[in-house]
């Protein structure tokens, strides 16, 4: 076999199985997908790929299971929660340990290393060790099955990691800008708002989005904090307690796992940049 | 969903030089963090460690009796070898498939669609990949019309239907590692990947102009100069899905052989009641990530320096 034979042999195998992979990984969320459209009758008898064999003659899509599933199965009630729930726990932690990553990352102070070590402990802490103190309290003040409940707790759990990542990307920041805002007589407030905010655009938006992602995608927080209040239940829980309910109804199951994934997918398509960038920031340095 | 712990890493340089300020000011900035860190994180986990000595209802004292119980009983043993099974399946194949893709893709130029796709169930809800896969793992007696891709491709070859998620104690265990790593793959491709395009190219150019093969600079250069990305992200995984929790609650809530120290926790907690035991399950997880704990709090500590 001559080199070039060879050469052009190797690249086939290469994009086959790239292509192989990337079709694999992208067949659970097609079939997904595709079972949402389909009426009842159909999902129970056939699978979905058939639909890919008569797309434009036989087969029969509807938006009814979406209609159902919105209006009588509680999802769009749990869709607009989850929001209610997400924003101001991505705002306030974020707002939270920027403050705080800036305290500690130009200022100094006598225990400042211990802050530091101590937040350091806390990035791994499994979030278990806190649920049964924390509910008791919640029970005791009534914010249990609350949402300003929840969103204290998401900010609380936010924070380790929120204030690491803004404190390495603040602590970086070139030493002659807060010079300068001291010599010409700036407040460490105004120096806060005039010079570190601006320059962390970038780490925050990644922030937002991680703290975002994670807290849209939550269960086990709301499940302990939101427990039994179908009122206030995030889509995730209520997809969870439709698993057990609706355990068959493929075409319901499936319109309500697709509504739940399309604001991530909307926010991870469109910012994908920062999302990598913050993840990159986060973990491995170059 | 996101680990914390993806921060622990190669510290950057830090700058000694710090703005001098009154004494109290640095508090102030510092008050609300400390205050929720401390109600929500530190406090509770003290409170937590001394609610393990306690019995159900947190009124007696029972010494060691939860641990003994966390140790013994012949669930959380189960429990104990799944998340031993996790953290081993899942951190090896999530960081090694990453890896491959990352060299592979390299060099084809639609890298980036090929990688959007893989990363994409990152933006997915362990809750909506649960669905997602029980779809796909969905089981019928033979005979009847599979509507589960996996299920529906053994009766293509004639091949007898398989229950994916009972069939105890491998093929479901693995079926739901399975979930995990296509969702956390996409993760260990962007890091990697990132990790190889720094190796600077004239290294692996050197290396073919003096006749090295493909697959030995893969393994005598590449690989020895990822291996501390490998690492720490090896250990980041293992970490993480220590306390994997979603996907066994959603899919099988531990049935079949399939328990995890998580849901037994909050099985615990929230079924029977038990606060004593939930209690020490929690701890045992926390002594389970100390190591890793010591090992941040020691680079940092080397980093000041």
């Amino acid at each position: 076999m001559s080199e070039k034979t060879s050469r052009v042999l190797s690249r086939g195998l290469l994009h086959t199985v790239i292509i192989l992979i990337a079709v694999l990984w992208l067949i659970p969320t097609i079939g997904v997908l595709i079972t949402s459209f389909r009426p009842a009758q159909d999902v129970a008898n056939s699978g979905w790929w058939t639909v890919l064999g008569n797309m434009f003659n036989s087969a029969r899509l509807t938006l009814r299971n979406y209609n159902v599933v919105l209006s009588r199965l509680g999802v769009g009630r749990a869709f607009l929660n989850s929001f209610i729930i997400t924003i101001p726990a991505t705002i306030i932690p974020l707002s939270i340990a920027l403050l705080a990553a800036y305290a500690l990352g130009w200022m100094k102070f006598f225990g400042h290393t211990f802050v530091f070590m101590a937040l350091i402990a806390l990035l791994v802490v499994p979030l278990q060790m806190t649920f049964i103190p924390v509910l008791r309290i919640f029970n005791k003040l009534g914010l249990a099955g609350s949402f300003p409940g929840i969103w204290l707790a998401h900010s609380g759990y936010g924070l380790p990691l929120a204030i690491y990542m803004l404190y390495n990307s603040i602590s970086g920041l070139p030493k002659e800008l807060f010079d300068s805002a001291s010599i010409d007589g700036a407040s460490s407030f105004h120096t806060f708002l005039y010079i570190v905010l601006p320059l962390s655009v970038p780490i925050v938006a990644s922030l937002a989005i991680f703290q975002f992602l994670w807290v849209w995608n939550d269960l086990l927080v709301a499940l302990i904090y939101l427990g039994g209040t179908p009122d206030v239940a995030p889509i995730t829980v209520q997809i969870s307690s439709l698993v057990g309910s609706y355990g068959q109804d493929w075409e319901l199951l499936t319109a309500a796992v697709f509504i739940s994934i399309v604001p991530s997918l909307i926010i991870f398509f469109s910012l994908q940049r920062y999302f990598v960038r913050g993840i990159l920031a986060g973990s491995v340095k170059g | 969903m996101w680990p914390p712990e993806v921060a622990t890493n190669p510290f950057p340089v830090h700058r000694k030089i710090k703005m001098y300020t009154k004494k109290s000011t640095p508090w102030l900035y510092l008050a609300p963090a400390l205050t929720l860190l401390g109600f929500f994180l530190v406090y509770p986990s003290f409170h937590t460690l001394y609610l393990s000595f306690f019995d159900k209802g947190s009124n007696a004292f029972v010494g060691a009796g939860n641990y003994i119980y966390a140790f013994t009983n012949r669930v959380m043993l189960t429990a104990f070898r799944n998340n031993a099974l996790w953290v081993v399946v899942f951190s090896a194949i999530t960081v090694f498939l990453g890896l491959v893709l990352a060299v592979l893709l390299d060099r084809v130029r639609y890298e980036v669609i090929i990688k959007s796709i893989i990363f994409m169930p990152m933006a997915i809800s362990f809750v909506g990949a649960s669905v997602i896969w029980k779809f796909v793992y969905a089981f019928r007696p033979a005979g009847a019309p599979q509507i589960g891709t996996l299920n529906a491709l053994l009766q293509r070859f004639h091949l007898p239907p398989v229950a994916w998620l009972i069939e105890r104690p491998w093929v479901n265990n693995l079926c739901l590692i399975l979930v995990g790593v296509w969702v956390w793959t996409g993760f260990c491709l962007v890091v990697l990947s990132a990790s190889y395009k720094s190796i600077p190219r004239q290294l692996l150019e050197a290396a073919r102009v003096d006749g090295a093969s493909e697959w030995r600079i893969f393994w005598r250069v590449i690989l020895p100069l990822l291996v501390p990305t490998v690492t720490v992200l090896t250990t980041t995984m293992a970490v993480f899905v220590l306390k994997v929790f979603d996907i066994i609650y959603v899919m099988t809530n531990g049935n079949f052989g399939t328990e995890v120290i998580a849901n037994r926790m909050y099985k615990e907690m929230f079924q029977f009641g038990n606060f004593g035991r939930s209690s020490a399950i929690a701890v045992v997880l926390l002594v389970l990530v100390l190591p890793m704990m010591f090992l941040n709090m020691h680079r940092f500590k080397r980093e000041e320096k």
